[in-house]
């Protein structure tokens, strides 16, 4: 019966098994081989592990047309890419194996150096797969992104209203903090967020202090200048006050948990993402280097 | 004196308007009154621009009026300028509230304005829209009251009025408050018949104060104003007394009131209290009453061409002359196969002698049925269909035999014999074929689709008693002891009964006195029991199975409580008879105590595992029980890269047919939202042109015939179908990869608006039935994470997770 698999034990584990026989099957040759002086790419088991190599690299490299091929019925998906992921891996020892350990500054090492960064950015890509999604999903609790969106944006017109009810200096602090936010970005700014909401929450915490303790000396210099000190003494209204000013605080955190948890989800999905965008151009300069280093032996041997 | 005349025509739908335009082609005297200012009030209230389409497109149309697939604006401006050149007698403004017999003979027709006339012959084309209530006060005609909405979008600044509790108030309500002052009047003080979300969308508006709403409080008057900045003037009855407001605008949305009430005050009787239901009429659309016709939708034919057709026929019998029905052609050649076929007439006939269940309806119900139907002349020995197809269609045998292959390792077969019928099972449970039906010699069946069979099971009584009686047998012997003669059940036969619950009703607690066993013929049920004060599912069961046996075999209490998974119909067998029949029959009892067993080790099972009910009770929560199969995502390895939705789209014209992110998730487990191929499907309740089918592997699927109406759209309660429009064709692979030329796979358009037309269909998951190897969403998944499941398999599902 259909139950979920994941990429590892796809199958019972047919790629993985299929990698171990192809490495050991290497390793057994290799050590077995007694090449004319130092293991190298040109003997015969040199050119046959180097055939099976670059045979691989181009399948590996085939995934991403397989992937936009939506209507091929050659294999599933998760099949394709549990065998990526498995060969792949293999790809490390039969190249070395190729080699025969040698490296120079060459082009042919920087084939294998570009090689080994896209396999290892691989490696980074199965492990935020096998990590984030659980993550994601807690971080999400069943709301998809744009429900979060529209929440905070209801949020921000209740803030407002609010605002407008205790001070016109609170009322543009909240305001700027609502202009201000952004959520998503580059990168760098998803990896490192800040938050607007912060600001604000904490002009308001200040105003409130300020307003709690009247009494309590003259307002700090930057605040004089932030929130001119207005009749809070009238009774009436200072309750409605303190009350929307509570109000105001509580939306407001709200607001700074959702933004939290929205910043978070993009953060997530970005690291799941950010990988592919070393792992894709390298494996093209790869292809390129593996060109020239094949034209190379060929050309100059 | 009222006025008299030869034909009244009441409502200018595409049938009245029809019988109206050809009497006044062949001068007869006529009056075709229309309550609306305008005609055809349910075309006109379509969205404008909308795209109207033609189906049936075989069927010749037969009327002076023309009709081809075009805008809405299009049909009816061709409409009008049909009635202005044919000078119709058109009466706007008179809706009818009442039609008499004469004791000399004709109707006095009277209208809510007074107007009183006197005619012949009466035609009801009325539909089945309904009239739309108005407010009931003065003023409620006036140009700045209105009844409709079609764009909120198209006011701003405005103070409207939205009269009203139901949800098409509250939509427009929400709607018009984004940019204009509303104020909602509720004569009553809830809304109590709103749906859920838009409930807490008026109250939450009411509350913010971004809606003002007036509750026990009903309007009084309307008046227009010539001066000041307001429009009118709306004065109320509150609670508190008398208020008015000043209002540039109101809109009445009070529903509308069903046209069957007023169709019944009329004389003409229906035949069940189902809302489905049709009155009969005959070959010539007259009702019992004799002398009243009916046309169109109200008379079970809800396409604008077929309408029209008969506007057309109904005049020419009234005036006594013989028409050769439209379909006439159609069925010669529907039946030109059928061995020594002689006339269309001469076959209804045959039919009428030899299949008594088709015996009970009018011929022109038949000829409606057989158009519907595919007629077979299958070689003996050929597959009618094969166990654990999926289809739903209903077969009755005209002529010959089949034999019903009820145990394929012996080879035991039983014949059924002419004027007997088949396929119930699978049209009533919904779930897969129970065996396999191969033709006999000279057999000539009637294949006849779900919808048509439904329709027919509840128009008429006496085909839904019959079918009831013959499903109830077959049923009971299929499940119970297939191995002996259907005799033997007699007695249980006779002490079974149809029991319908409600989603979430409970068929019994446990603890109770076990007294009779329920087999489920359509729905689903869950078995839970008490377990630290907590209510644990232990186990689900799909139509086809039973519940109950266990207090029979050995307790003489129910072990656990059952309850409906969603509505569901079950057979009740009494116990005294099925204890009986136990005794009687080793090979059963032996049998239920083996499924008794395994059935009790399972639940143990799952009760040391709450975890996996937990799941179960989730799954069924989102309508998982109705489901035939359901996409679940495994959020722990979903990597959200969306290849299934763009998988999706790509295999389907462009636009995906799910929605990966939306939809509740539960212990990881997601359930998108993506059809789950209902075992009845809510899409199919009400499709004009009939589109939407399901094929042998159990794929619901809509046809090219869509007319785009968006019925499916609304009647699914799960959101997975919409009306979208072709998208353009996308480069291929290669010249996007080399040449950047247009969106690349899995994509989105570079400019959606350069596909969009007017022309839209209904789109859903079809779980690509037309692909090898299964669904594209699955098969695209890099993760493993989303896999497609049946009810069967859930309680192992459940398990595997927990």
């Amino acid at each position: 019966m259909a139950m979920h698999e994941s990429i590892f034990d796809y199958s019972r584990y047919r790629y993985l098994w299929v990698s171990m026989v192809l490495s050991l099957g290497s390793i057994v040759a290799y050590l077995w081989h007694d090449p004319i002086g130092e293991p190298n790419g040109g003997s015969w088991l040199g050119y046959t592990l180097g055939t099976i190599g670059a045979l691989l690299i181009l399948w590996l490299l085939w995934f991403g047309i397989r992937k936009r091929s939506y209507k091929s019925r050659v294999g599933t998906m998760r099949g394709w890419l549990s065998a990526h992921v498995y060969l792949g891996t293999s790809l490390i020892l039969i190249a070395f194996l190729h080699s025969g350990f040698q490296v120079g500054w060459n082009i042919h090492t920087l084939a294998l150096v570009l090689m080994l960064v896209v396999i290892f950015s691989g490696f980074f890509g199965v492990y935020t797969y096998v990590r984030y999604p659980a993550i994601m999903t807690r971080n999400r609790d069943s709301a998809t992104r744009q429900s979060l969106l529209d929440e905070i944006a209801e949020l921000d017109a209740q803030a407002l209203q609010l605002a407008d009810t205790v001070d016109p200096k609170v009322h543009a602090a909240v305001l700027r903090s609502i202009e201000r936010t952004e959520i998503g970005g580059s990168f760098i700014t998803l990896l490192r967020p800040g938050d607007e909401t912060d600001n604000a929450l904490d002009q308001v915490k200040t105003f409130m202090e300020q307003r709690d303790k009247p009494a309590a000396g003259a307002p700090k210099k930057d605040m004089s200048t932030m929130f001119a000190m207005v009749d809070f003494l009238s009774a009436g209204s200072a309750d409605a006050k303190s009350d929307a000013l509570r109000k105001l605080l509580d939306t407001l955190a709200r607001k700074r948990s959702l933004t939290d948890r929205i910043t978070r989800d993009l953060q997530v999905q970005a690291l799941m993402e950010i990988w592919l965008y070393i792992h894709v151009p390298l494996s093209m300069a790869l292809l390129a280097a593996l060109t020239a280093h094949v034209f190379s032996v060929f050309f100059y041997w | 004196m009222a006025e008299r005349f030869q034909i009244a025509i009441v409502g200018s739908g595409p049938g009245g308007l029809s019988a109206a335009a050809h009497a006044a082609e062949l001068g007869i005297s006529h009056v075709l009154l229309e309550a609306e200012p305008h005609l055809s009030n349910t075309i006109y209230r379509y969205q404008k621009g909308k795209h109207v389409m033609d189906e049936p497109g075989i069927l010749p149309l037969r009327s002076p009026l023309e009709f081809k697939a075009g805008t809405r604006e299009a049909i009816l401006g061709a409409w009008n300028d049909g009635v202005a050149r044919l000078s119709v007698n058109v009466k706007h403004g008179h809706e009818v509230s009442k039609i008499t017999a004469q004791p000399g003979g004709g109707f006095l027709v009277e209208c809510a304005n007074k107007a009183q006339m006197i005619a012949d012959r009466v035609v009801l084309g009325i539909g089945l829209q309904g009239n739309i209530r108005k407010l009931g006060v003065p003023g409620e005609d006036l140009p700045i009251v209105q009844y409709t909405l079609d764009d909120p979008g198209a006011f701003s600044g405005e103070t409207i009025v939205v009269v009203g509790a139901g949800d098409a108030a509250i939509e427009n309500a929400l709607a018009l408050a984004k940019q204009n002052t509303v104020i909602v009047i509720n004569r009553r003080d809830e809304f109590a018949r709103a749906k859920e979300g838009n409930l807490r969308g008026i109250l939450k508006a009411i509350e913010e104060g971004t809606i003002q709403c007036y509750y026990n409080t009903g309007p009084e008057k309307v008046e227009a104003l010539n001066v000041g900045r307001k429009k009118g003037r709306l004065v109320l009855q509150t609670p508190q007394g008398r208020a008015q407001i000043l209002i540039d605008r109101i809109i009445a949305r009070l529903g509308a009131s069903a046209p069957r009430g007023f169709v019944e005050g009329c004389g003409v009787k229906f035949p069940s209290k189902d809302p489905s239901a049709v009155p009969a009429i005959s070959p010539q659309y007259e009702s019992n009453v004799p002398g009243l016709y009916i046309v169109g939708a109200l008379a079970g034919y809800p396409l604008i061409k077929q309408a029209m057709n008969q506007g057309y026929e109904v005049v020419e019998y009234i005036l006594g002359r013989k028409v050769e029905p439209a379909d006439e052609p159609l069925l010669r050649d529907r039946l030109k196969n059928v061995p020594n076929f002689r006339s269309v007439d001469a076959f209804i006939g045959d039919i009428q002698r030899n299949v008594p269940l088709l015996a009970q309806i009018t011929p022109l119900q038949l000829r409606e049925f057989l158009l519907d139907s595919e007629i077979h002349a299958p070689k003996p020995g050929a597959t009618v269909f094969a166990k654990n197809d999926y289809t739903n269609t209903f077969f009755s045998i005209v002529e010959g035999e089949v034999e019903v292959v009820v145990d394929a390792a012996q080879n035991r077969r039983i014949k059924l014999k002419r004027g007997e019928f088949f396929g119930e099972m699978g049209l009533i449970s919904g779930r897969r074929r129970a065996a396999t039906v191969l033709a006999g010699p000279g057999a000539i069946l009637i294949e006849t689709p779900r919808r048509s069979m439904n329709r027919l099971i509840q128009s008429v009584e006496a085909v839904k008693r019959e079918i009831d009686k013959v499903f109830i047998a077959r049923a009971l012997q299929s499940r119970f002891t297939p191995e002996s003669p259907i005799e033997r059940l007699n007695e249980v036969v006779e002490s079974a009964r149809i029991v319908q619950f409600k989603a979430g009703d409970i068929v019994f607690n446990e603890g109770d006195p076990g007294d009779c066993v329920h087999l489920i013929r359509r729905g689903s049920l869950t078995i839970s029991r008490q377990i630290g004060g907590k209510d644990v599912v232990l186990s689900y069961v799909a139509a086809g199975n039973y519940v109950g046996e266990m207090a029979l075999l050995g307790d003489s209490r129910r072990s656990a409580t059952v309850r409906a998974a969603i509505a569901s119909e079950t057979i009740r067998v009494e116990g005294e008879a099925f204890k009986r029949l136990i005794q009687r029959d080793p090979i059963l009892r032996a049998r239920l105590q083996a499924e008794y067993s395994a059935r009790t080790a399972s639940n143990l099972a799952m009760q040391q595992m709450p975890a996996g009910g937990d799941i179960i009770s989730f799954l069924i929560a989102q309508g998982a029980g109705e489901a035939t199969d359901i996409l679940l995502i495994d959020e722990a390895l979903c990597v959200r890269c969306d290849n299934c939705e763009k998988a999706c789209a790509e295999t389907h014209g462009g636009t995906s047919r799910l929605d990966r992110e939306a939809g509740p998730t539960f212990a990881n487990v997601h359930v998108p939202t993506s059809c789950r191929h209902c075992e009845h499907p809510h899409c199919m309740k009400d499709c004009p042109p009939d589109a939407i089918h399901r094929a042998p592997n159990g794929e619901v699927y809509i046809a090219d015939n869509c007319i785009g109406c968006g019925n499916c759209e609304r009647n699914c309660p799960y959101g997975v179908i919409h009306l979208a429009a072709k998208p353009p064709k996308k480069p291929g692979l290669l010249s996007w990869l080399m040449f950047g030329a247009g969106p690349g796979p899995g994509e989105a358009p570079y400019d959606p608006k350069a596909g969009k037309s007017s022309e839209k269909k209904a789109v859903k998951c079809d779980m690509c039935k037309d692909l090898k190897g299964g669904p594209a969403c699955v098969r695209a998944c890099p993760t493993g994470a989303a896999i497609r499941i049946g009810p069967e398999e859930f309680r192992a599902y459940a398990r595997n997770r927990s």
